[in-house]
């Protein structure tokens, strides 16, 4: 390996245009050798865009590259290599068909003999010590289909360090990472900035950026609005600058009390894990939080109940009359809606029009004589824009012109565009920001203030105790407990998660 | 009308345009309503294609189905009297069994398409052959249906009626697909199933009624072939029409990947290929040449409509930042 000496990039003034959007305005940035410097913002300030044209993906309008005091209009992907920027993205690039050490090595195998056959020795002896610098406690040789996602993580940065790696860029690293996987995240970071190696941070999660980052630049609308160094790094100053005032508390307390179960499970159990059974009410009008690890069924279950997946058991009673429910179509007639955790793969149809999305899971409401007409969904998807204070110019563009706030939006305008008794939002805030959280929880609460079920299963700490009006938690497909909110606090979350039996209060 | 549409039209003319300059033969009232016959026959099955390509899929057995569907239609019309009304209906009946059959594998037993549709395509083709012991089937001398041939063969004002039956198959169509809820949902379900799935559409029904489309089609387009041939060889009657579908859907606009697609389109691919047909006849080009230029043409037509999306980017993305950098 040769004598790597640290990284010194700067932008000057960078700017990017897009068809209709300027998605970076005269934005600049610095980062030196041994620098973790989190970049903040809000979905749709430029983030990606920037870290995209540091890889060489797409080049600025305007502006200026400066690296090792040589300056560039911008780079291309190989010149973005070899000056030592990698990427460990938020969905991962690895190859689960192969294992560890063809993934660090793959487009640069080794070969030897003349016909250059793969050198699986070679490789696996090169691979060894980068797994170590990361600390991971995988073999060359594992097949990465048995890795957990944290420790695919830590094979992408192996794979970075492998090239050469001057600066790591990690887009939301910890979006689908457990706590303790999250902490041995954190470690690395501090280890590679004791290497010399920069590390620009990209997260939603501020309490991690808070305990990592030397610095934290914050973009808004495609500006830079700011810089917090070390000290000033706190999450309210993070906040205020990148929604560019300040939140109000999360939790809004209930209009009135709850007391009627407007969904009930009893017993319910899905085919892949028989043994496992779960019962729990939700009452109208209240707000139930599901806690648990990653894994720990919850998806599966509100999946089941939603009649996607594979019921085995159990019975459903909504307003206590009991409801079969086989498939997501029986579901929404019983008025059951649910919010996918992925919204872009089960939530929208990313290329249809905002107003196909909207009115989708009702069409035929919009037909007379099995046509449709476009008049009314338009009607309709304008007065839920308004709504729900959507960011659309014309409900008739496709919906991957918005940001993933307004996406969610979308999914959301498409059920209340009917008539709910119980909506199940399952990790409602994954990869949205401050700003458009904050709308998301206050439409939740009016939704519960109307009557409605709302389930909302989370694994962002601060959502589920400041959001919730009462917590299950689960572990392993069951539920092992419940919480009242005079109740709530992280550590009593965390033990019911993990499985430890709290003592009465 | 998408710019798609619009684009394909031009070329359509463009080239009949070519063709005409070089041998005035194009336009005489024999051969626009020679072509026109083949427009129609091609663009009955090509739009069930379509439909079936905007799910995602893709149907091999076209050809096949014609095949045997016309082997039974001209036996049960000819050698077993069976009325002809009865016959079609029966013809179209099978037509949806296999559409069904398809479609159910798909989805219930979650077999890829062109897998089954390849196995369609052998078997329906093999059984023709079985069926016949390879011999030619065809009316007896003599025999005349006029009704029948007013419908299929016959002709108003120089219009083959197979023509106007495909103009009719293609209104409803079109209806179907861009006026009516399943319509929507067929795009929905192409486009991305599992978001379809989770806003409660039936993607299976879906799915399935495509391939029924499909099939049913494909009878009746078996129908107007045999009697269009009036008899059937079963060996070589139909060979390669499910690929002259699936090219007349992919010129004009539905993508492989599902989800996009119109009507107008399908129709406008249909016209084009036949055009080109005819302009390896009237060109004197040697026919063997015919499916180089088919190709060659497709090749281009997709060529170029990628460049004119990408141009169209460019374009709007300067027009932005003309805008940005105005004070």
């Amino acid at each position: 390996m040769s004598a790597v000496h640290g990284i010194d990039l700067r932008l000057e003034g960078v700017t990017k245009v897009y068809p209709g959007v300027v998605a970076l305005n005269d934005v600049s940035l610095q980062i030196k050798a041994g620098e973790v410097v989190g970049l903040l913002g809000e979905n749709g300030a430029g983030k990606s865009t920037l870290m995209k044209i540091l890889g060489g993906l797409i080049a600025p309008t305007s502006g200026k590259i400066i690296l090792d005091g040589q300056q560039y209009d911008a780079f291309d992907v190989k010149q973005s290599q070899q000056a030592g920027i990698a990427f460990v993205h938020q969905e991962l690039n690895v190859f689960d068909n192969m294992d560890v050490s063809a993934n660090i090595f793959l487009g640069r195998e080794m070969v030897r003999g003349p016909l250059r056959l793969i050198d699986r020795n070679a490789m696996n002896k090169m691979a060894q010590p980068l797994i170590e610098r990361v600390g991971a406690p995988f073999k060359p040789e594992t097949s990465v289909s048995t890795l957990s996602l944290a420790e695919r993580q830590l094979l992408e940065i192996a794979k970075a360090l492998s090239m050469n790696a001057r600066l790591v860029i990690m887009d939301e690293p910890t979006s689908s990472l457990t706590i303790s996987e999250t902490n041995m995240l954190l470690k690395v970071i501090s280890d590679l900035k004791a290497q010399g190696i920069a590390v620009v941070y990209i997260s939603h999660r501020l309490s991690e950026v808070e305990e990592c980052v030397d610095r934290a630049v914050v973009l808004r609308d495609g500006q830079n609005v700011g810089v917090l160094d070390r000290e000033a790094v706190t999450h309210d100053a993070m906040i205020r600058m990148m929604i560019g005032r300040d939140l109000k508390a999360l939790y809004t307390p209930p209009s009135v009390h709850a007391t009627k179960p407007v969904l009930s499970v009893k017993n319910f159990s899905i085919k892949r894990k028989p043994d496992r059974v779960a019962s729990f009410d939700l009452m109208a009008g209240e707000i139930l939080g599901v806690a648990g690890l990653i894994g720990a069924g919850r998806t599966d279950l509100a999946e089941a109940i939603f009649g996607v997946g594979d019921k085995l058991g159990g019975e459903i009673l909504i307003n206590g009359i009991k409801t079969e429910i086989n498939s997501p179509a029986g579901a929404i007639a019983a008025g059951l809606y649910l919010v996918p955790e992925d919204r872009k793969r089960a939530g929208l149809i990313l290329e249809f029009p905002i107003l196909e999305n909207i009115t989708m899971a009702n069409l035929s409401a919009y037909a007379s004589h099995g046509l449709v007409s476009q008049k009314r969904q338009i009607a309709v998807a304008e007065s839920q824009c308004g709504a729900l204070a959507i960011k659309a110019h014309d409900v008739r563009r496709s919906a991957n012109e918005m940001s993933g706030g307004n996406q969610q939006k979308v999914v959301l305008a498409k059920w209340l565009s009917m008539d709910p008794k119980v909506i199940i939002f399952d990790e409602p805030t994954r990869g949205i920001d401050v700003g458009a959280k904050a709308e998301i929880y206050g439409l939740m609460r009016s939704l519960a203030d109307r009557g409605v079920g709302v389930m909302m299963i989370s694994s962002d700490m601060e959502e589920v105790i400041g959001v919730s009006d009462r917590i299950v938690v689960m572990k392993d497909g069951l539920i092992t407990g419940e919480l009242p909110r005079f109740r709530f606090s992280e550590s009593n979350v965390l033990s019911l998660a993990v499985g430890k039996v709290l003592e009465e209060a | 009308m998408q710019k798609k549409d619009i684009g394909l039209g031009i070329l359509i003319i463009v080239v009949g345009a070519i063709v005409y300059m070089h041998n005035p033969l194009f336009l005489s009232p024999i051969n626009l309503g020679n072509t026109a016959n083949l427009i129609g026959l091609f663009g009955l099955f090509a739009i069930g294609q379509g439909f079936v390509i905007m799910t995602g899929g893709i149907d091999l057995s076209v050809g096949s189905v014609i095949a045997l569907l016309g082997v039974l239609f001209v036996d049960m019309v000819g050698k077993f009297g069976v009325p002809w009304p009865l016959a079609v209906a029966i013809i179209i009946g099978l037509g949806v069994l296999i559409g069904l059959a398809h479609g159910i594998l798909i989805t219930r037993f979650r077999l890829q398409p062109f897998v089954v549709t390849l196995c369609g395509l052998l078997i329906y083709r093999g059984i023709a052959r079985g069926y016949t012991a390879e011999s030619t089937a065809g009316f007896p001398f003599g025999s005349s249906y006029p009704q029948l041939e007013w419908l299929t063969i016959g002709r108003s004002f120089g219009v083959p009626h197979s023509f106007l039956a495909m103009l009719i198959v293609a209104a409803v169509m079109w209806v179907v697909l861009h006026h009516t809820v399943f319509g929507r949902h067929l795009c929905a379900v192409g486009k991305n199933e599992e978001a379809a799935r989770f806003s409660g559409i039936n993607t299976r029904f879906v799915t399935v009624m495509a391939y029924v489309i499909c099939a049913v089609l494909a009878s009746i387009a078996a129908i107007y072939f045999a009697m269009f041939t009036k008899s059937v060889q079963p060996s070589s009657h139909g060979n390669f029409y499910e690929l002259y579908a699936i090219a007349a859907a992919v010129l004009g606009g539905c993508s492989l990947r599902g989800g996009e697609g119109s009507v107008i389109g399908i129709v406008l691919g249909a016209v084009l290929l036949q055009e080109l047909q005819n302009l390896v006849n009237l060109l004197g080009i040697p026919s063997s040449l015919n499916f180089a230029v088919m190709g060659a043409v497709i090749l281009l037509g997709v060529l170029a409509d990628q460049q004119f999306a990408a141009y169209r980017t460019r374009k709007s993305t300067e027009r932005a930042l003309g805008l940005l950098q105005k004070p």
